[in-house]
């Protein structure tokens, strides 16, 4: 079913419909994490990948028109790189640990002492958000700096924008 | 055969990798390149949740009922990069409406074809 969203969405050259299954798409990765086990990243990607991402896409197309051109007239090219690249991957992750391999490094690193130490160092039964806010409060106070940027960097441009339309009237 | 049924999620993961990566290249809307690095970087999640999936684990919710937990670091890295990414993506629409402004257009072919015209009237 993801397969098929994502060759809809390559195939598609209305944008609003591309937008539409761009939030589809979001909530059947959503599914699939609940499905890993990752429900605090699942509930992420479903409010923002799903919702705020598809506001703000659509935001973008009412401002810039919504129907794409013809394709490019050699899709050729990209077609021959994609797939040399995959066939690369595909004989690199023959070389990893089988899926859910409980010997693999990423099981028996730093995270064993998450699980078993997280809860009376920190006092918050769900390890996720003890990871996040105690041992890597520095990742999530860059994490909000980038944000911080970002909304930074929107504002800018798009305020200039609406200075240059006053200039020309 | 058995190498394909342990690593299925590898391929997965390459397989959406591949899409977006072929929207990137081939397509000229610059609407349709961004959507295209968010199935990226959707495919970037999956590479980092499913190794921490073990099977007959739950969520890492510490609790007396449960001993197996999936891996929660690659979450806590996933949901900074979920935050990062939308930042990105703000950032990049907003640089995309600044375009149209300026050209009229978000077509990658007609923006080189108007800089390559303004290039030769100078």
């Amino acid at each position: 079913m993801m397969a098929a969203t994502v060759l809809a969405i390559i195939v598609q050259r209305n944008l609003f419909s591309v937008v539409v299954l761009a939030g589809v798409y979001s909530f059947l990765m959503a599914t699939v994490l609940v499905a890993l086990d990752a429900v605090d990243v699942a509930m992420t990607e479903a409010s923002v990948g799903a919702g705020i991402s598809t506001v703000l896409l659509l935001g973008a197309l009412y401002l810039c028109g919504g129907e794409e051109a013809k394709p490019l007239s050699r899709p050729w090219l990209p077609l021959v790189v994609t797939l040399v690249i995959v066939a690369a991957l595909v004989y690199g992750t023959l070389g990893l640990p089988a899926f859910s391999d409980p010997q693999a490094p990423i099981h028996t690193h730093v995270v064993p002492r998450y699980l078993t130490q997280a809860l009376a160092e920190t006092g918050v039964p769900n390890v996720v958000t003890a990871v996040l806010a105690s041992y890597r409060g520095y990742d999530t106070l860059g994490e909000t700096v980038v944000v911080f940027t970002a909304g930074i960097g929107v504002i800018a441009l798009l305020r200039r924008r609406r200075r240059g339309k006053e200039d020309g009237k | 055969m058995e190498a394909f049924a342990s690593h299925y999620s590898y391929f997965v993961t390459v397989l959406l990798m591949a899409a977006g990566l072929y929207i990137m290249i081939a397509r000229g809307n610059l609407v349709k390149k961004l959507i295209g690095l968010s199935i990226f970087q959707t495919s970037v999640y999956l590479l980092y949740i499913a190794p921490g999936k073990l099977i007959g684990g739950t969520a890492p919710i510490v609790s007396q009922a449960y001993q197996v937990y999936s891996n929660p670091l690659p979450h806590v890295l996933i949901l900074t990069a979920i935050v990062v990414g939308i930042a990105t993506l703000a950032l990049g629409l907003a640089i995309v409406v600044r375009i149209r402004e300026a050209y009229g257009s978000i077509e990658e072919d007609e923006i080189i074809a108007a800089d390559v015209g303004h290039g030769d009237r100078e």
